[in-house]
């Protein structure tokens, strides 16, 4: 168990910080109200798009940096399997055989974790105190769940919110076809692929759609209002947060209208 | 440079290799006559009375047929049983395997017995399997004129016979007693490993028995552990 | 090499995406292979254990190839063999050829070989006067629809029973018109038959190899109908057609392998026939081929060794990889556009027909890593497509708007003091655009995307924005 006060530099991911910051300040609020410290150096991105297309020269200037960037901290958490497993798992076969590097890339990866599994397997947290009225299906991204072991962990902790019901929907653990650079270079495949999803998130009859990335969140939300599903679509830090007044993905934020007086 | 030059010397190059070298030699010589087990599954490792339970479940969820006889005695009445089952003519074709020519074959009344590899014409053969492996289920039939190959799979039903002493519990036992039999290195033309009648499920995946290979097998364990 | 339309993968999976047929045939596939294995895997607690196992036996193999070669070769002549080494896909078509035309054979059975495949030894032997017949019951269907297969181990897997009826009815014509094939197991029965005769009167037999045992000079096949041994036990003449990897040291090595790949294949504890086949027939046989011989074929497997995608060659052809593939189960097999479909066609494809033939197949990939999740000898199926990216990022061999593409990212990404700034604007403008409905249903560059999903607007400023405002105390 890790002792308060432990400095957690927060990776927020570049879709977190460009689309949906509500995920960041969710992770912020669990891992404060689990006795961390948290801090953000300034960032851009793990690298994986550069990485996933084969520029492995980029992918490592990138990797650099971020290793510097977050050497004072204890610990690196990451709101996203994707992001995590890349800092993880991929940054040490980038400084593969460099002497000088390869130490600090392992050390590095030693000490990043994905949001909710920091949550439960090292910092221990068995319950959160959110609330939250609604059926819940949870999608298991790929990375999450193939390279970091995520799958018990949110479901756990989702569990303890009063008042969330989970059923998990057919092929929970089948890839949802956003793929990261996938999506934009065979957008027809992961439609298909996407469109199999959504099929099983409607059929599992829950309300709401939860998953541990915002690349898989934002590609099943816009198929599902494409098809003009009423689903709810959240990211699980938010939920487990209790931020779940905020619109979900892809709604707007009310009309000065709407909102309430 | 033959093909055969050329094949090689590729791999070595590739491999940075001249192929003299004493180490790499000794490995691959003492890997062929150690031939190391590896992984065997505890399934199949269990007393001999159990494996022959085992077999005959294994058998039969390979949608095989199992018939337990006490004596090899009573096979002739057995094979003639099972065609008068299935209103098969009495008739089958076994090798020359001496267990099955020692068989009291006029016990089983009308059946015409010939014998000799099969052209095709058969409706039913018997062989007698030179053993089974517990683990799956799986017959062991080794080539020849005492079971030729051909009785395996042109005739549409295939009688086993098998002895309860000859069900081991892995393929590795199997191979074993190949080599006491055959000479280290060396194996006979065919070994033949059946679980169950021949099936195809290449049409939207649908199962059905009975592809090239005989539609049904049965197989006749005879005796018990021991 | 066999006319690849892998350069056309990306209209190749258009039109699969648009073909209802093969979208129906291909949810079978999804169903149950999976589900199966499975089933399987579940009831034998050392499954894993085994997988080890096998990777080692298979590293330990390609390590030593040259050697275990030696050895097999010697095993096979002492049983009255014959072995015979092409580099290539055409030495391999001639060495067959001469043999066929020694043993003056007319008509050639096969049993599934995956290899004949790539090597295209059906054309070549038809071209040549040989006539070969497929015996495999979906390897024949295809070969009466003159298609490739579109699976490594159900090879009609793409094909509704609609469809196999209708070629029946159109080849088979000497059958009386109004039979009724109404369900599979009538189709398989006719095929039966219409096979038996053909068994019968082959001068050759053909087959693959699904392993080849250096201890003992034996050649293996792994099949459930039956085929492959009628194939090779009832003509004169017994030819295997191998590549040079199937080679395991010994029976014991043999027993590890077999254990996962039934399994990993179909479900299944064992295939039905595992036939361990040595030589000619021994004085005194009463059946079996009176020749054996074995082509081993090379066709770019040894340049693999002792480089990036040595590991490709530890895959024993079990399938498990694209039964576990959604982009396998949305586009099937013959998107592929050559012999070897899904994440081992990705992987191997561009080995043997080289990466500028067939750049999409491995980037039509999600990385999702199913793949390397089932492969029974842990092949590292993602990462060697990455190695694949790699190499033609280096050789500038992707699209030209992808590569600027990522370079305008980049040089942002490297910089992440401008990059807080270009996001910083960015998030704000498109927040305020899309500020009525919370998401786009177009947007510049990003049709891609918008044609089929709405893309979620982002909320406001960005993150790092609004940190930095927060520890400013604003």
């Amino acid at each position: 168990m890790v002792e308060p006060g432990k400095r957690v530099g927060l990776f927020v991911t570049c879709l977190v910080d460009f689309f949906r910051p509500s995920v960041g300040f969710a992770a912020v609020k669990l891992l404060e109200d689990a006795g961390c410290i948290v801090e953000m150096p300034r960032q851009s991105c793990c690298g994986q798009p550069a990485y996933n297309s084969g520029d492995r020269r980029t992918a490592r200037a990138i990797a650099e940096q971020v290793v510097e960037a977050f050497a004072p901290y204890d610990y690196v958490v990451a709101p996203s399997g994707s992001c995590a497993g890349m800092l993880k798992l991929h940054y040490p076969h980038l400084f593969h055989g460099d002497p000088n590097w390869l130490p600090r890339a392992e050390a590095f990866a030693d000490k990043t974790f994905e949001l909710v599994s920091f949550l439960v397997d090292v910092l221990g947290v068995a319950k959160v105190d959110a609330v939250c009225e609604a059926t819940v299906t949870y999608h298991d991204s790929c990375s999450g769940l193939r390279e970091l072991g995520v799958r018990v962990a949110p479901r756990r902790l989702l569990g303890t919110i009063a008042g969330v019901t989970i059923k998990e929907m057919r092929d929970a653990e089948v890839c949802c076809g956003f793929g990261g650079t996938f999506c934009v270079k065979y957008p027809d495949i992961s439609d298909a692929i996407v469109g199999k999803k959504t099929a099983n998130i409607t059929a599992s009859g829950a309300e709401m759609l939860v998953a541990g990335d915002l690349g898989c969140l934002m590609n099943m939300a816009g198929k599902l209002q494409r098809e003009g599903s009423t689903m709810e679509v959240r990211h699980v830090a938010e939920v487990l947060a209790g931020m779940t007044a905020l619109p979900p993905i892809g709604v707007p934020p009310p009309s000065i209208a709407e909102r309430k007086p | 440079m033959s093909g055969r030059d050329h094949v090689l010397s590729s791999i070595r190059r590739s491999l940075g290799v001249t192929g003299r070298e004493a180490p790499r030699r000794k490995a691959v010589a003492d890997r062929i006559a150690g031939h190391p087990r590896g992984v065997v599954p505890a399934r199949g490792q269990i007393a001999a009375a159990e494996r022959l339970t085992l077999f005959a479940r294994m058998m039969e969820a390979a949608s095989g047929s199992v018939a337990r006889i006490a004596d090899r005695a009573d096979v002739p009445v057995a094979v003639a049983e099972f065609l008068r089952q299935h209103n098969l003519p009495p008739a089958i074709r076994r090798g020359e395997d001496a267990r099955l020519v020692s068989m009291p074959w006029e016990r089983a009344g009308t059946l015409e017995v010939t014998t000799g590899a099969s052209d095709g014409t058969q409706l039913a053969s018997v062989s007698h399997a030179s053993g089974g492996v517990a683990e799956t289920g799986t017959l062991i039939l080794v080539s020849g004129p005492d079971n030729p190959t051909t009785l395996n799979f042109l005739p549409d039903n295939h009688i086993v016979v098998l002895d309860a002493k000859d069900v081991a519990g892995d393929y590795e036992t199997i191979w074993q007693r190949l080599r006491e039999r055959f000479g280290a290195g060396i194996m006979p033309r065919t070994v033949n490993m059946i679980t169950g009648p021949s099936r195809s499920a290449d049409i939207e995946q649908t199962l059905i028995l009975g592809a090239h290979g005989p539609r049904r097998l049965h197989v006749i364990l005879v005796g018990e552990a021991g | 090499m066999s006319n690849a339309t892998s350069p056309q993968f990306k209209d190749n999976a258009r039109a699969a995406l648009a073909d209802p047929d093969l979208q129906n045939a291909l949810k079978f596939v999804e169903l149950n292979f999976a589900s199966r294995r499975r089933e399987a895997v579940d009831k034998l607690p050392e499954f894993d254990e085994l997988r080890d196992s096998s990777r080692d036996i298979k590293d330990h193999t390609l390590a030593h190839l040259d050697l275990y070669l030696e050895e097999y070769e010697a095993r096979v002549n002492a049983a009255g063999g014959h072995v015979h080494y092409a580099t290539n896909a055409e030495e391999a078509c001639r060495i067959i050829l001469d043999l066929c035309r020694k043993l003056g054979a007319k008509t050639v059975t096969k049993g599934k070989s995956m290899v004949g495949e790539e090597i295209g030894i059906n054309d070549f032997l038809e071209a040549n006067g040989v006539t070969p017949v497929e015996t495999d019951l979906g390897e024949y269907i295809i070969q009466l629809r003159h298609e490739m297969p579109s699976h490594i181990i159900a090879p009609a897997v793409h094909l509704t029973k609609a469809q196999v009826e209708a070629d029946f009815r159109r080849v088979h014509t000497q059958l009386p018109r109004d039979r009724n094939l109404v369900d599979p197991a009538s189709l398989l029965s006719e095929a039966r038959g219409v096979l038996r005769e053909k068994f019968l009167a082959a001068d050759v037999g053909i087959t693959g190899a699904n392993f080849l045992v250096a201890e003992t000079g034996t050649s293996i096949i792994v099949t459930n109908e039956g085929n492959g041994d009628l194939t090779q036990t009832l003509p004169r003449a017994h030819i295997v057609l191998a590549s040079i990897e199937k080679l395991v040291p010994t029976l014991d090595d043999l027993a590890q392998l077999l254990r996962v790949l039934a399994r990993s294949a179909t479900g299944q504890e064992m295939s039905v026939y595992t036939t361990l086949s040595t030589g000619p027939r021994r004085p005194g046989d009463p059946d079996g081929p009176l020749d054996y011989h074995v082509v081993l074929l090379d066709n770019g497997r040894s340049a693999m060794l002792g480089g990036e995608f040595q590991d490709m060659l530890r895959c024993i052809r079990c399938g498990a990889c694209m039964n576990h593939c959604p982009v396998y189960h949305a586009v099937g097999g013959h998107a592929y556009g050559w012999v070897y479909p899904g994440p081992m066609g990705a992987v191997l494809t561009p080995s043997l027909i080289g990466i500028d033939k067939a750049g999409d197949l491995p980037n039509a990939s999600t990385f999702c890593g199913r793949c390397e999740e089932v492969c029974p000898v842990r092949i590292p199926l993602p990462g060697m497509m990455r190695s694949w990216r790699e190499r033609e990022f280096e050789r500038h061999l992707s699209p030209a708007t992808m590569r600027a593409g990522l370079a305008f990212w980049a040089f942002f990404a490297k910089r992440p003091w401008l990059y807080g700034l270009a996001t910083g604007l960015a998030a704000r403008a498109l927040a305020y655009l899309g500020r009525t409905h919370g998401r786009f249903t177009w947007l510049p560059l990003a049709s891609g995307w918008t044609r089929r999903r709405d893309l979620p607007a982002p909320q406001g400023a960005t993150f790092q924005a609004q940190w930095k405002a927060r520890k400013a105390g604003r």
